[in-house]
């Protein structure tokens, strides 16, 4: 120990700060940059060439049209984490939604508590799917890959054969078609703002009291005036006009799905970063027998990840339902799947375990719906959409791939 | 004599047909380094493997400071304060140094993690261990090298006051001054007052730092003997034919 020199702490800096995170980067520890630096490519080019694609409407239709896949990401990265996946979250949805329209059409029973009670639909085939995983060992790729099949089928059952199930019920339908108001909106911005500066500065307050090494301040200011200046233009980009006829309707403000997903967001987000339940799935996702021996019960670990991804989608049924004023037999298939699965991956999720956060899920998902709708603004067959969507998810799963040789 | 913390007698251990471990006999004395030594096959993994529970024993006693316990589960070691430190680590890489030390046993304040206080006392461990050579607690364990893997591993050991720590094979996959570095490790783990076990098959590592020296073969407990009473080529007899002239065969003391 001797040859190892004492703990010299280099004097911190923003130039020492950036040639960590280089190093980090170079490392393989890339995290969500080229989901970033995508979404900043596909915007400038489609800005140019779909003269329809920075507008007002169309940034609110990105938002309302991600919704759902960023919502099922946001629970696959929960299985994700751990090395596995759900291939069956999708029409899990489809399944929760159906229960949920069925309840509230049919047989008048209130939004909420329909919507409850497909929650408890979401988490009750995820207990399913999770116990076949851990505990009888099958893997997971079969288990929900059959599960896939199966909820399809039983949407199809509830649904009836070819039947479509409208919902009108008015607050569910809010949710994708209705805006908060423009007052309300930047209230709502600045009371977010607000509490996430308050939590960074206090954040970095207790580990300076505690004598901890804390972020460098300069950074934490850097990032957080970026971030809240991305986001209040977004804002002010959501409350312009966005009607063709504003005398007849007015169209503008923040859509009521944002605060819902940004709400998932922070629950989640607690969940993974500061609950030891989280830790636990980052440890059983990065080496579950070293998890195992530390004395995590990773079976319980893992069925509650496909618990939460199922509970997830069942919320993304009611996104279903309200975009959609219904729910069909199609409802979460197609490619809704691949498309959650993209967005997570996309964002930086490892395909492999132990790595990823809920935002990724966010940025994924935009990157993913900006290229469903920049390239049905230019005119591109579906088939093409589809090829373009699956080479990019190809492409993320490589730099997943390759990133991993880099670190280890 | 100090009195043996860790305490085996008459250890009987069979798979199916195949009788492993046969009136095993052994002792770890605190503040001792005692080593573990045998060829491939000789038992020495499935006496640990009993040790820390993984394996229960069919019978024979085992004592814990001097009482009969009974280890059914590696809960019931880890409750004794028996931690094992494996050859192929049981790290996660993903996860950093104050994660992994903390792995399973998370300091909590309400249901959310108390980040500061684990690193304050994971930060503490090391340096009582006079660990200079990680840069940042808070690096991923995936960016450190062999030796500094292996010295997180043992500080997790420390870090719970546990009375005996067993070492798998901990230079194994070493090199010089790395393998240097773990064993004044391991001293100052025996000099702090807890029985280190420690199973190698490096025999200059083994006269390096061991008080005591236990010679498994076949499955039996060929001698266990002070270090300073033998030399090396006793001990290779003793691992390769399970006697050695001049030492006598189990229980040296």
């Amino acid at each position: 120990m001797s040859s190892i020199t004492t703990e010299v702490a280099p004097t911190p800096s923003l130039k020492s700060a950036a040639g960590d995170y280089w190093a980090r980067v170079k490392s393989g520890d890339i995290g969500s940059l080229p989901a970033i630096l995508g979404l900043v490519v596909l915007c400038v080019v489609f800005t140019i060439m779909a003269p329809d694609f920075l507008t007002p409407i169309n940034f609110a239709n990105l938002l309302t049209q991600a919704a759902a896949v960023i919502v099922i990401a946001m629970g696959l990265i929960f299985v994700l984490l751990l090395g596995d996946i759900d291939l069956s979250a999708g029409y899990a949805a489809g399944v929760c939604g159906a229960v949920m329209v069925i309840m509230v059409t049919n047989h008048h029973v209130a939004w909420y508590l329909a919507f409850g009670v497909s929650v408890l639909v979401g988490l009750a085939l995820g207990g399913s799917i999770g116990w076949l995983v851990s505990y009888l060992g099958i893997p997971s790729f079969v288990v929900t890959l059959a599960a896939f099949l199966g909820f399809q089928g039983l949407l199809l059952l509830i649904a009836g054969e070819g039947g479509t199930i409208p919902i009108t019920q008015p607050t569910v339908l809010k949710i994708e078609n209705s805006n908060i108001s423009v007052t309300n909106s930047w209230i709502f911005f600045v009371a977010a703002a607000a509490l996430y500066v308050l939590s960074g500065l206090r954040k970095i307050q207790l580990r300076r009291k505690q004598g901890l090494k804390s972020e460098l301040l300069q950074l934490w200011v850097l990032k957080t005036v970026g971030l809240l200046a991305i986001c209040a233009y977004a804002v002010y980009a959501l409350n312009l006009e966005r009607s063709n006829n504003p005398k007849l309707i007015s169209l503008k403000g923040t859509p009521y799905i944002v605060p819902v997903i940004l709400g998932l967001l922070v629950v989640g987000t607690f969940v993974l970063q500061r609950t030891a339940f989280g830790r636990h799935l980052y440890a059983v996702g990065g080496n579950a027998e070293a998890a195992r021996r530390a004395g995590i019960n990773v079976k319980r670990v893992r069925t509650l990840a496909f618990v939460i991804c199922s509970g997830m989608a069942a919320v993304a049924g009611l996104i279903f339902a309200s975009r959609q004023n219904s729910i069909s037999p199609t409802t979460g298939g197609s490619s809704t799947l691949l498309y959650a699965v993209g967005a997570a991956v996309i964002g930086g999720t490892s395909l492999f375990g132990g790595k990823g956060k809920l935002r990724d899920a966010i940025l994924g998902g935009l990157v993913v719906s900006v290229i469903d709708n920049g390239m049905g603004l230019l005119g591109y067959a579906a088939g093409i959409k589809y090829i373009v969507t699956g080479a990019v998810l190809l492409i993320s799963a490589g730099v997943d791939a390759i990133s991993r040789k880099g670190t280890v | 004599m100090t009195e043996p913390i860790l305490s085996l007698r008459g250890i009987n251990k069979s798979f199916g047909a195949v009788h492993v471990l046969r009136g095993v006999d052994f002792d770890a004395y605190p503040g001792q380094v005692t080593a573990l030594v045998g060829d491939n096959g000789a038992g020495k993994s499935t006496l640990i493997k009993c040790i820390a529970g993984i394996y229960e024993i069919d019978n024979g006693d085992y004592l814990f400071e001097g009482n009969k316990v009974s280890v059914s589960g590696p809960r019931d070691a880890t409750a004794l304060g028996i931690e094992i430190v494996y050859q192929d680590l049981a790290l996660c890489d993903n996860l950093d140094i104050v994660h992994n030390m903390y792995l399973g046993r998370e300091v909590k304040k309400g249901v959310t993690l108390n980040e500061a206080e684990m690193e304050i006392s994971a930060r503490k461990t090391l340096d009582s261990l006079s660990v200079r050579t990680v840069k940042s607690i808070r690096q991923t364990v995936a960016s450190l090298s062999g030796g500094q893997r292996q010295t997180v591993a043992i500080a997790r050991a420390v870090l719970w006051n546990n009375k005996v720590v067993v070492l798998d094979e901990p230079t194994a996959a070493l090199g010089v001054s790395q393998t240097e570095q773990v064993l004044h490790l391991v001293r100052r783990l025996a000099d702090n007052g807890i029985a280190v076990v420690l199973i190698s098959h490096n025999l200059s590592d083994v006269f390096e730092v061991a008080d005591n020296i236990s010679a498994m073969y076949l499955g039996q407990m060929a001698a266990q003997v002070k270090k300073k009473d033998v030399t090396t080529n006793q001990v290779i007899e003793l691992i390769t034919t399970g006697k050695s002239a001049g030492v006598s065969p189990v229980g040296a003391r």
